[in-house]
Parts: C-alpha cells; sequence; structure tokens
C-alpha cells in the first residue's frame, strides 16, 4: 500500500486521478466565471460594441457609387484619365441607362442625387451636375455623350469624370484624408489642403491642448484639497467630502446652465462687478461663448474626477514618512516635494489621464458655453452627424478621435489597471 | 334568435375593427414652439374637427431630420408622414430620395379664382417634392437703446464698428453672411453669386467679415439672436423676422427691424417615402395648404403665405390685434433691397464653402 | 491634522493659507451649484440677483418658475420619460452588472483585464461616438425613436458604474464565507441569498444609483436615438438652454440638486454601513 501511493499518482474517492480532477474542477469553475460574465458580454457587444463598429466601417464604405452606377464602373475604369480627353460614348451610354434605373429605384436606395451628394464632398459641383442630369434622363436619346453635355456642361470637363472614376471603388480613404485636412489635387495625388482650408488638424489640436490645459488646472485645484481631505480627521473630512461629491452627483446640464447664469454678460459675476463698482457698466467681461468660458465650465464639472483618485492613494499614505523625513534634516518643503509627492504619482497619473480622456471627448459643454472659439473636435462630428449628413467624414473623425482614447485607455491600464478604477 | 344575436355581434365586431383601423395618428414632424402653436391652430386643429378619425401628432423633431430620414430610409423603417423642412433641405432630401415627388396640380387646392395650384404658388416650387407653405426672411434686429438718435439703415450699418459698435450675433454658417459682406463690399447684388462662384470672391467676402470677426457671437438656433438681443449681450443681430417680430411686439423689448437687404427663404411640407399613410397625409395637405389656411397661419406668426391667393387674405394677430401685412416680410416696404436664396449655388458649394467657413473661423 | 504647537510663524502663516485657497476651491466647486437655487426664484426672467432680492424684497422673488414647469406639459412629459427611462434601464444594468461582477472577482475568471476592459469602455469611449453609432444601428434595428431603444442604449452606457462599484465591494469579500456555507449544508441559492446578497447589497445599490444617475443625466444619445416623444429632463434643458433660457431651466436644476443631495445620501450611508459591515472602517 505505501508503496503503491508514492509510485502512482493520487487519486480521488471515484479513483480518477487527483491531477485530472483538479484540472476538471478548475476548468469547471473558469466556465462557471464565464457564464456569470457572458450576459453582460452579449449584452455590450450587441448594444454597444457592434453598433460603433458598424458605425466606424462607414469611414472607409463608398459602395453607393458603384452600386448606383453598375454599367458604368467597370467601363469607366479602362478609361485612361491622363489622357486629358473625356470618355467615349460607350461610357456615357451605360452611364444613361444606370440613370434611367436609378429614376426607377429612386426610393429604394439607388438614388443618383445620392452619388451627386457623395462625389460633392470630393469636388464641388456634383451634386446639381447629377440633379440636372437626372431630371432630364428620361428623355435623353443616343448619341448620349451630346445629350450629357447638353444636359449639364459639367460632363464635357475630364476633371470630373477623374473624381468618378477614382471613387468607383468599394472602400476609400478620402474621408480620412478630409479628417485630416488633405485630399487629391487636380493630379489625383493626395496632399494637404491650402492652409486657409484647414479645420480639423487645427480642431483636434485645440481638443488636446484645451484638454490638456483642463487636465493641468483640476490636477492644480485638486492636489492641495485632497491632500487638506486626506490629513483632516475623518469627521471633518467626511464633511468636507460633500463639497466635492454634491458637484459629482449633480446633473452636468444643471452645472452647465449654473455657469451660464454666473459668466454671461448680464450674469452673476458680472453684476456683482459693476455693482460693487469694480468694474464699468460698458466694460462688462466676456467670459463665455468663448474658450474660456469652456474651460471654467469644464474644470468645474471635471475636478471631481481628479480629486477622487488622487485622494484615494494620499490616504494610503503613511504620515510617518513625511515625518522621518523631517526628522532627517528635510525642511518641510523637500519633505514634501522628496518624499510626499513621488507617492502620490500613481493617483496623479489616474486622475490626469482620466480628465484627459473625459475632456476629449466632451460634447455637451462645449456645446453650451463653447462659443466658436469653446468648440471641440466632438461639436464637430455632431455638426456631420446631423447637418451636414457628411456621415463618412463624421465616421473617419471618429475613428481618430477613438484611436487617441484608446491609447490612453491603454496607458491607464498601465499606471492603475482598469480592475482598480474607482468611484466616489 | 341565436342566429341573429351571432350575425350582430359580428357586425359589432368588424364595425369595432373598422373604427380601428380608419383612426389614424399622422406624425407630423415640425419646429416645435410657437411655428408648431400655428401650425396647430391653422391647419390641425381645423383639420381634425373636420375628420374625427384623424389624429395629427406633433413631433417636434424639425432641427436634424434630414439625417434622422436618412437613416429611417436606410433601415427601411419610415415612422414619420410629414415633415416640416427648409427649402434647401427639401431640395438634398428630393435628390436623395429620402421624400416623394408631388404633382402639385393634382395634389393641392386651386386658388378661389380657380387658378391652379403650381401657377399660385409660382417659383416659390423651387423643387419637385416641396410644397412651400410659408416665406421668411433673415434679416436684422438691433437695440433701440444703443444705437443712439441714428439707427442702422443700411447693410453697411452691420459692417461699421465706428458707428455702431458692440457685438453683432451672426448665423453660424455661410450663407447669407457672404453674401451680405459682398454687397457691403460693394458688389451689385445681381453679381453676388458669380462672385461668390470664384476663389478671390469668396477671399473677399471673409475679407469683409474680417473687419468686424472679433465682434461677432455666432448663433446656431433662430431663439438665440432674439435672446441675445433682449439680454443686451449684442447691440445688432440677424434674425428669422418671426422671431424678431414675436420679441418686439409680444414681449416688448427695446429692439426694432432694419430690413435692408433681408434674404428671403421658403418653408414647407415634404412627404417622406416609404410613409405608411400617403394617401392620408396627401388628403390633409390638400386642405392644410389651400388659400385660406396658408393665410390664417399668419394670424398667429409674423411669415408670409407662400401663396400668392393668400396674400390678400391675412387679416389681424390672433392676440395681439395688430394688421399683420405690414409685418410680412413680403411687404412692398421692405422690398426695395432684397435677395432670394439661391438654392442651386448653395446645393453645388455648401459643403465647400462650409469648410472654408469653419476655417475661417477656427483660424 | 491641527497645527502642532512648535510650530513657527512661517509655518503658522502657511498653515492658514493653505486652509484658505483649499476654502476658495470648496467655494469654486459648490457655489456654481448653490446659486442658481436662490436664482430660480427671481421674480423677473433674468439670470442675475436683482436689487429686490438683495434686499429681501419679498416682491422680488416668486415661485413663478416652478409654477411654469409644473404646468408645462413639454416639462412634465419630460420627467415622466426621464423616470422611466432611468429605471428600467438601471434594473438592466444593475442586474447584468452584479452578475458579471461575481464572475469577474473570482480568481478563476481568464483573460480578466481584457473583459474588464471591453465592459467597461462604453464609460471611456467618447459620448459623441457611442450616440452615432447606435444612432446608425438602433434606427436600422427599427429601436430609434423608442422609449425601448433609449433603455437598452442608457443600460449600455451605465452597466460600468455597476460593474465597477460592485467589483469593489466583492474586492474585500472572503471566498471562504461559500465555502463556511457549503460545509454548514447550504445549497448555493441558499448561499447566494443569504451569505452572498447581504454582504455585496451596499455596493449593488451603490451601482444602481449611479446606473441611475448616469441614465437620468445623459443627453447625447438620447438626442441621437430618440424622437420628440423620448425627450427627457436633460434633453428639454439642453435646447431650453439653447433656444429659450428661461429661469424655469434654474427651478429645474434646483430641483435636480435636491435630488442629487438624496442620492449622494444614500450612497455615502451604504458605504459606511458596508465598511462598518466588512470591520474596515472603526466608525
Amino acid at each position: 500500500m505505501a508503496n503503491t501511493t508514492t509510485n502512482s499518482p493520487l487519486v480521488t474517492v471515484d479513483g480518477t486521478p487527483l491531477k485530472v480532477s483538479l484540472g476538471r474542477a478548475k476548468r469547471k469553475a473558469k466556465l462557471r466565471a464565464l457564464l456569470l460574465v457572458a450576459p453582460l458580454f452579449a449584452f455590450i457587444l450587441l448594444t454597444f460594441f457592434v453598433p460603433i463598429i458598424s458605425m466606424l466601417l462607414r469611414s472607409v464604405d463608398n459602395e453607393v457609387v458603384s452600386y448606383t452606377l453598375p454599367n458604368t464602373a467597370p467601363l469607366l475604369s479602362q478609361w485612361d484619365a491622363s489622357s486629358g480627353e473625356i470618355p467615349g460614348e460607350a461610357v456615357f451610354k451605360a452611364l444613361a441607362a444606370d440613370f434611367k434605373e436609378s429614376a426607377e429605384d429612386k426610393y429604394d436606395d439607388k438614388s443618383a442625387g445620392k452619388v451627386g451628394r457623395r462625389l460633392n464632398y470630393e469636388l464641388t459641383g456634383f451634386s446639381s451636375m447629377f440633379r440636372k442630369t437626372a431630371r432630364k434622363s428620361k428623355k435623353f436619346e443616343p448619341p448620349y455623350k451630346e445629350a450629357f453635355i447638353k444636359a449639364e456642361k459639367k460632363w464635357g470637363d475630364p476633371k470630373y469624370w477623374q473624381v468618378m472614376q477614382r471613387e468607383m471603388r468599394k472602400a476609400t480613404d478620402s474621408y480620412y484624408l478630409a479628417a485630416i485636412d488633405a485630399g487629391y489635387d487636380s493630379e489625383g495625388n493626395r496632399a494637404f489642403n491650402e492652409p486657409g482650408k484647414r479645420v480639423y488638424l487645427k480642431l483636434f489640436w485645440r481638443t488636446f491642448w484645451m484638454s490638456g490645459l483642463i487636465t493641468g488646472l483640476c490636477l492644480l485645484l485638486a492636489y492641495p484639497v485632497a491632500y487638506l481631505l486626506s490629513i483632516l480627521k475623518s469627521r471633518t473630512s467626511n464633511m468636507l467630502m460633500i463639497l466635492v461629491l454634491l458637484p459629482f452627483w449633480t446633473s452636468l446640464l444643471v452645472r452647465t446652465s449654473a455657469w451660464i447664469a454666473l459668466l454671461q454678460k448680464e450674469g452673476v459675476i458680472n453684476s456683482l462687478l459693476v455693482a460693487t463698482g469694480m468694474l464699468d457698466d460698458a466694460n462688462r467681461l466676456l467670459m463665455i461663448h468663448n474658450k474660456a468660458g469652456t474651460i471654467i465650465a469644464m474644470v468645474h464639472v471635471l475636478l471631481p474626477f481628479m480629486i477622487l483618485p488622487l485622494y484615494s492613494v494620499m490616504k494610503t499614505i503613511p504620515p510617518s514618512y513625511m515625518r522621518a523625513a523631517r526628522s532627517l534634516g528635510a525642511t518641510p518643503f523637500t519633505a514634501f516635494t522628496k518624499v510626499y509627492m513621488p507617492n502620490t504619482i500613481p493617483g496623479i497619473g489616474a486622475g490626469a489621464i482620466l480628465v484627459f480622456i473625459l475632456s476629449i471627448g466632451y460634447y455637451i459643454t462645449p456645446a453650451l458655453v463653447g462659443g466658436q472659439s469653446g468648440t471641440l473636435i466632438s461639436n464637430l462630428i455632431a455638426y456631420h452627424l446631423e447637418s451636414s449628413l457628411n456621415w463618412g467624414l463624421a465616421a473617419a473623425l471618429g475613428a481618430i478621435l477613438l484611436a487617441a482614447t484608446f491609447a490612453l485607455y491603454l496607458v491607464y491600464d498601465k499606471i492603475v489597471g482598469i480592475d482598480n478604477m474607482k468611484l466616489g | 334568435m341565436k342566429l341573429l344575436n351571432r350575425t350582430l355581434i359580428a357586425v359589432a365586431v368588424s364595425a369595432g375593427m373598422v373604427g380601428v383601423a380608419s383612426a389614424k395618428d399622422l406624425v407630423v414632424v415640425s419646429w416645435g414652439g410657437a411655428y408648431t402653436a400655428s401650425q396647430q391652430n391653422a391647419y390641425h386643429a381645423p383639420y381634425m374637427a373636420n375628420n374625427p378619425d384623424i389624429t395629427i401628432v406633433n413631433d417636434d423633431s424639425a432641427g436634424g431630420a434630414v439625417a434622422k430620414l436618412r437613416a429611417m430610409q436606410e433601415a427601411n423603417n419610415v415612422t414619420w408622414d410629414l415633415v416640416d423642412m427648409v427649402a434647401s433641405d427639401a431640395i438634398l432630401s428630393c435628390d436623395e430620395g429620402l421624400v416623394i415627388e408631388i404633382d402639385h396640380n393634382a395634389v393641392l387646392a386651386a386658388a378661389p379664382d380657380g387658378t391652379p395650384a403650381l401657377e399660385d404658388f409660382g417659383d416659390l416650387v423651387v423643387s419637385p417634392c416641396f410644397i412651400p407653405q410659408i416665406v421668411y426672411s433673415t434679416t436684422f434686429g438691433y437695440r433701440t437703446d444703443k444705437v443712439g438718435d441714428t439707427p442702422p439703415t443700411s447693410i453697411n450699418d452691420i459692417f461699421d464698428l465706428d458707428k455702431y459698435p458692440g457685438k453683432r450675433a451672426l448665423q453660424k454658417k455661410p450663407i447669407n453672411n457672404l453674401e451680405w459682406a459682398l454687397i457691403a463690399d460693394g458688389v451689385p447684388a445681381d453679381k453676388v453669386y458669380e462672385v461668390l462662384g470664384t476663389e478671390a470672391g469668396v477671399a473677399q467676402a471673409f475679407a469683409k467679415l474680417d473687419t468686424i470677426k472679433d465682434s461677432v457671437i455666432w448663433w446656431d438656433k433662430g431663439a438665440q439672436p432674439p435672446q441675445l438681443l433682449a439680454d443686451g449681450e449684442v447691440t445688432i443681430a440677424s434674425a428669422y423676422n418671426g422671431r424678431l417680430f414675436s420679441v418686439i411686439e409680444e414681449e416688448k423689448q427695446p429692439i426694432a427691424m432694419m430690413w435692408d437687404w433681408q434674404v428671403f427663404d421658403l418653408d414647407g411640407w415634404v412627404v417622406p417615402a416609404g410613409g405608411k399613410n400617403e394617401a392620408d397625409v396627401l388628403a390633409y395637405l390638400n386642405f392644410a395648404t389651400d388659400t385660406q389656411r396658408l393665410a390664417d397661419q399668419a394670424k398667429y406668426i409674423s411669415y408670409g403665405p407662400a401663396r400668392a391667393s393668400s396674400a390678400p387674405m391675412v387679416g389681424k394677430h390672433k392676440d395681439l390685434g395688430i394688421d399683420m401685412a405690414p409685418h410680412m416680410p413680403t411687404s412692398p416696404a421692405y422690398a426695395e433691397h432684397t435677395l432670394l436664396y439661391n438654392y442651386e449655388f448653395w446645393a453645388d458649394n455648401i459643403d465647400d464653402l462650409t469648410e472654408s467657413f469653419q476655417a475661417w473661423l477656427t483660424n | 491634522m491641527s497645527l502642532p504647537a512648535y510650530a513657527g510663524p512661517l509655518e503658522t502663516t502657511w498653515y492658514y493659507l493653505f486652509r484658505f485657497i483649499c476654502g476658495l476651491i470648496f467655494f469654486f466647486l459648490i457655489a456654481p451649484i448653490l446659486v442658481i437655487i436662490p436664482l430660480s426664484f427671481n421674480a423677473v426672467p433674468f439670470f442675475t440677483f436683482t436689487e429686490k432680492m438683495l434686499t429681501f424684497d419679498p416682491e422680488g422673488y416668486s415661485l413663478k418658475w416652478y409654477r411654469d414647469f409644473f404646468s408645462n406639459l413639454n416639462w412634465q412629459g419630460a420627467v415622466k420619460n426621464s423616470f422611466i427611462i432611468a429605471f428600467f434601464s438601471t434594473i438592466i444594468s444593475t442586474t447584468l452588472g452584479t452578475i458579471a461582477a461575481l464572475g469577474l472577482s473570482r480568481a478563476e475568471m481568464p483573460a480578466k483585464t481584457w473583459v474588464m476592459g471591453i465592459l467597461i469602455s462604453p464609460m471611456i469611449v467618447p459620448l459623441i461616438i457611442s450616440a452615432a453609432g447606435m444612432f446608425f444601428f438602433y434606427t436600422d434595428m427599427g429601436l430609434a425613436s423608442t422609449h425601448l431603444g433609449v433603455i437598452l442604449a442608457h443600460a449600455a452606457l451605465s452597466t460600468p458604474f455597476v460593474v465597477i462599484t460592485v467589483t469593489a465591494t466583492l474586492v474585500g469579500f472572503d471566498q471562504s464565507l461559500i465555502r463556511a456555507s457549503a460545509t454548514l449544508g447550504a445549497n448555493p441559492t441558499t448561499t447566494f441569498f443569504k451569505v452572498i446578497v447581504p454582504l455585496i447589497l451596499p455596493g449593488v445599490i451603490s451601482g444602481a444609483l449611479f446606473a441611475f444617475v448616469t441614465s437620468f443625466d445623459e443627453v447625447v444619445v438620447v438626442k441621437f436615438i430618440g424622437s420628440y416623444e423620448q425627450r427627457t429632463i436633460p434633453w428639454a434643458m439642453f435646447s431650453g438652454i439653447r433656444e429659450q433660457i428661461s429661469p424655469t431651466i434654474l427651478a429645474v436644476a434646483t430641483l435636480l440638486v435636491l435630488l442629487s443631495v438624496g442620492m449622494l445620501a444614500t450612497v455615502e450611508l451604504l458605504r459606511r454601513r458596508n465598511e462598518k459591515l466588512r470591520g474596515l472602517s472603526p466608525g
């Protein structure tokens, strides 16, 4: 008996080796854990992930052109764009057929007008070109080339054909180019837009530096407060904590409207300054509908997100560290900067990245108090979704913003660990 | 007896079903606020009174309606029956096949004197899908207490910061602003779009706007400029004439209007393609856009009726009792300098010029 | 930490200066929220204190913005929608989030960081991007302009808060309690309801409150996937601020501040109870 136990593997009651049985139990436990997570995982995938991914696909999707013009697409691809001549009659004939088909299918999804709108993003003029042509195309008769040019003289200009030929592709990079203020020049090469037409890079840049500034200001204001909260007796610090948590729990819209009431020209602060004689009635300060308004309101909104992680880190730093440094002869200042502050770096990192991530995606506050100079990239995405209907561009801008957010998210994970995230 | 009972029940049930089937909700999308209220009073309420089986449901989501309509159509799930749109959006939606083409003379009522609808609306039918409702204009309002004894009278005054110091509010889009800039810079009105079609012309317009850029607050919702004026945030603002009317006449704010080079635009109905109650909507439109109804709307809001035949029937404001005819943007008193929104030009250039405009704002 | 007796004049000055600075920052945090409360009783439609208000003349004050709020169908519809949507989305997110947190906190959970990363992403992805994605997808599914669509969207946005708070509660959870309960003859169901639930309940409730507030405060997504029929309080406030800014908004804001005070008090009580239960804090 003693021999067998030492030479053969351990077994459980039913005779299976212990190792196997343990492995099975472990797998079972793993499966159970997975099963618990599965419903939420599926839910998030369906209600959140799939929508976002499918939206992002719009940033390259270009099927509408070749789908609406199926007869033209293969013929046009053979045309030599560098010839300086417009395509021949065969292409015009195919295009006439496509226009007639689209007129019949107009209310489904084969609208020539949609293609015109799509191509108008590439080159101004396509919109009216397609509309006019669509209206007259029912009566087109051969020779089609003449008929087209008679209906709309732009058909005689090779530059339009060049763009059409290029955008017959099913996936396009032109939305991403537009999102970084670039596009195709008249030779068909990718190039940056002239400086007078650059918008998005500037807005991305503004979004980033304003987010950086907001993060910096939040840190500046949060650090002393978090420090004070961490050293006070718990009764007092709990009381003061309410002052941090109440804004945190208060609706964003409430806080934003409060700032409007405070900052506007006839608002509380200006009126107070005028009433006390510190300000002339004619020179009321402009604190809203500009960068200053956005920054003030956003610092206020995001400050709790900085205080809370800082506080939770500072709370864990034993006061004895500082005392030890002092007793070793450090001045209060040296002790603070050399001993205390390095210990708070995880909190600084956590808070700063959180605030930065939240501010680069901000939409509501800049939309309400930002005016023109305080607009951020999110507001432009909303504009392209709602007003200009350039959904491909909105998706491309969104993808870039998302990539930036994701990169920061990874940094956050490195510093804090996603599973260590805490609230309140 | 049993048989009779059964028959009676069957009849009652089928009658009940008919009743259910014919009671319909028409979802009408419009701008909300005073505008929807004027439509409710002038069109919806009388129509529902005559047609008890129809209920008109107001959905105030006309802002951003094209985007939603386009998404609905992509999904083949159009839940709207009728949408109120500005003409430029109607043209765009028509291009994209989002809304149906209308045979105006067949669907809409003729004028009382028998003039066919298409002729009665005249040039205002800017798209085969569009049924014009009102003419409105974007014009200027100014604070009477901040302009001294010489109120502004011309478009040049908008650009004159010495004569009229203080902030201006302008709409945050290139449309109208570029035209005004060129006119103020001396370009004849009939050449404006020709000039604007060239790069030099665009540069000229932006250069003119540069002279006041630092003094401009940009608005994007129609209610903002009257509010900015009432709050004293700005001295002069471009605004929709109806909004200015209500802040002046209803709220009695110290504001007056300056009509020089007002820009006319149109607002009207479009019928979404794939809507589920097309026949009912067309029947409603026949009533709601007849001569009397369009004239009635002017009792509630100061926008000009789109039918020529409605103009003489415009009466007094329902609550204020003032004569509405002089408050119509189409009134001859303000006709000297007017501009009609150039739909053709803007349909092509909107993307490009909006981009330039954004770039100009950002720089 | 009070000022030590041996502090020199420099330290004393710094001690008070530091507290003064902190006081200013606290003032910055709280003043904007407090200032709207008196302004909401303004008798005239301005966003500032009138002379009559400052001299405490009763004529300077009025309840008319509250009357406007309670009599206006637009606002009342928004209140109803806000509560319906927040209620149902909270139920969904709390249920799914709590179950998932139980799985995530098990040591055996594979690829934990990765899974957690995905589950938390609705909190990190900029709202405008979520809104855009949902706008297209929910319209495709026929869920746009329905209460159900908005509820599902809000549930997705608020689950991260539930997952985070419940997992945090479970960090200190002693797994041997489950084994103890099993050895004492309890079946898994009994163990769940008699042992696990009472211990994690405070975390679940705070998670649920977070979820509720997230939905209650959300405006970007609902604006994109909802229509007028789904308008919520923040939506009505947003368009109110953009279009017809009236002190009614401040009246609504004041009521919302009261609501958040209530929520905050509940969460604080729960947190303390939780700490006491687990012996983490003496008080």
